[in-house]
């Protein structure tokens, strides 16, 4: 489980991120919506400490989580995907996820190419979780743009973390190829028990995917509550200024929207009050 | 018949056609200065062309003869370039890694190596053997630390720019595993740099084996004595073969050199 609260960045002056709280159960397959410059990624980025936040706190299982201490040597607890995958591409596949386990690993020993067996044994488990254990020995850059993803899923899945956190995960794949890779990353959220917080830009898949939907614009969390209460009206509010007439067709709603009650949008505080 | 017309897009500056007329004298003006400076003259290169013919002439035919003297330098130069290259490569090595702007730890560091850098270039091969013979003594060993120094100046320039050029993603992947930075270098830069280091490695031992055929003028060891001493002794027929094994050394390096850097991918 992991919690945030308070979460705040700024960049020059310009705040990101004005106060995030957010609670992830073990399990549970969050998805974050929100347009481009809502702080989706900043939100991300800030969790795992790739960009240091301005004011807030990340308690994982209990405990806090800071990144700059958990830089000593030990499995961080907060694994990453990334928009395009960031795999080394011209190390094999194997090694790539290796690398997700690599903290606290022998520097010298693994300069030499030598793994603790374990570890190399973990690999190939989360290998085999992406069905691409025939891969093993390819070099990343020889596989599709589906199958380089599913290895920065088993990357992240090595970490054996408690919180995965992806960044646009499917947003430079087709839509069949976005289904199967979604489908192994909330099959394993599932199975494994991890807490997945997953930014996506297509409305679609956050309704088809996510089990719990954040509405993220302008550094806020404006909604957050499951698919079925995403209605037109949220949609919109999510994304102001939206013209799309098809966006009701791929939404759910079987109850009226709940609103989160620190929007400043007027129309969302009426409806909260 | 047909017509033809002046299509020229008009100077765009302030000054117009005044401008442009004033910008080309000025051209033809610096232009005559350097050459009445290196003392270019027609004339004489035309009286020139007898002796020069003359001189062609006593090299003929080169005297096959003299390989037997010449192939023991010929492979000490090869020597030299070989460990030239290879002390150039160590020196710059972790020079080169706070040359790259973006893997340097403080953008005055990044600053001050490049500057270091650009020193060690910035002095030609032959006079940094000239300071190693007065240092070290007369030997190849003084043409090798010329190398290596002069080397070490363009390979760090090299390997750092093929650093700054790397795809910084997996970068970002290594850091959120939270991978040491030994390990994020060794699997995450290291793999995306290889190839163009190779070929620059390679491109340098190139530049070594030619540099390394005259470094002998100044007693710093390999062919370049034998070519001098030969001219000193008017032997021109000997010096045709020095030439000629210069010419095929450096023809089969770049050959096989080049081979390599291809099949590096």
């Amino acid at each position: 489980m992991i919690k945030i609260e308070g979460l705040k960045k700024s960049y020059g002056g310009r705040p990101v991120l004005q106060g995030i709280d957010l609670e992830v159960k073990s399990g549970e397959f969050l998805v974050v919506l929100g347009p481009s410059g809502a702080g989706k990624s900043t939100m991300l980025r800030c969790i795992n400490g790739l960009t240091p936040p301005d004011a807030g706190k990340i308690v994982i299982d209990g405990a806090i989580f800071d990144s700059k201490r958990a830089a000593g040597g030990r499995l961080r607890p907060v694994a990453m995907i990334f928009q395009n995958h960031n795999l080394v591409k011209r190390l094999t596949v194997l090694k790539n996820i290796l690398v997700g386990r690599m903290a606290g690993m022998s520097s010298i020993l693994s300069a030499l190419q030598i793994f603790p067996t374990k570890d190399v044994e973990i690999a190939m488990e989360c290998l085999q979780r992406v069905e691409l254990t025939h891969k093993a020995m390819s070099r990343a850059d020889q596989l599709s743009g589906g199958e380089q993803q599913r290895i920065g899923i088993a990357r992240a899945l090595a970490q054996r973390p408690a919180v995965i956190l992806c960044d646009e995960p499917v947003a430079s794949l087709d839509p069949k190829t976005s289904r199967v890779v979604l489908g192994y990353l909330k099959a394993i959220c599932k199975e494994e028990g991890i807490a997945v917080i997953c930014n996506l830009h297509q409305v679609d898949y956050a309704v088809e995917f996510g089990e719990r939907i954040v509405g993220l614009s302008g550094g806020k969390v404006v909604f957050d509550d499951t698919p079925d209460h995403l209605t037109v009206d949220v949609v919109h509010q999510i994304y102001p200024g939206l013209e799309d007439p098809g966006v009701a067709r791929v939404l759910r709603p079987n109850a009226g929207p709940r609103l989160v009650s620190n929007s400043l949008d007027p129309v969302a505080l009426a409806a909260s009050a | 018949m047909s017509s033809y017309q002046l299509v020229l897009r008009p100077p765009q500056g302030r000054f117009g056609w005044w401008g442009t007329g004033v910008l080309g004298l000025v051209i033809l003006g610096f232009l005559y200065w350097a050459a009445v400076g290196s003392q270019i003259n027609a004339t004489n290169l035309w009286n020139g062309i007898p002796y020069m013919w003359d001189f062609m002439v006593r090299m003929m035919p080169p005297n096959p003869g003299f390989i037997e003297k010449l192939w023991r330098p010929a492979l000490e130069s090869l020597q030299v370039a070989i460990w030239g290259t290879l002390l150039g490569v160590a020196i710059s090595l972790p020079i080169s890694f706070f040359a790259a702007r973006n893997l340097s730890p403080h953008p005055a560091i990044y600053h001050f190596t490049r500057q270091v850098l650009n020193c060690m270039r910035g002095i030609n091969e032959i006079i940094l053997a000239l300071i190693f013979v007065a240092a070290i003594g007369l030997g190849p060993f003084a043409g090798v630390l010329a190398l290596a120094i002069h080397g070490a100046g363009m390979l760090g320039k090299f390997f750092a720019e093929a650093m700054e050029d790397i795809d910084e993603g997996p970068l970002e992947a290594f850091r959120s595993a939270g991978a040491g930075p030994f390990k994020t270098f060794f699997f995450g830069v290291l793999p995306q740099v290889l190839p163009a280091w190779l070929g620059t490695i390679f491109y340098r031992l190139e530049t070594n084996v030619r540099q390394s055929t005259v470094l002998g003028m100044v007693g710093a060891g390999g062919i370049g004595f034998e070519l001098v001493s030969s001219m000193k002794l008017f032997q021109y027929q000997d010096t045709a073969t020095c030439i000629l094994v210069i010419l095929a050394m450096v023809l089969v390096t770049d050959l096989l050199s080049s081979r390599v850097r291809s099949m590096i991918r």
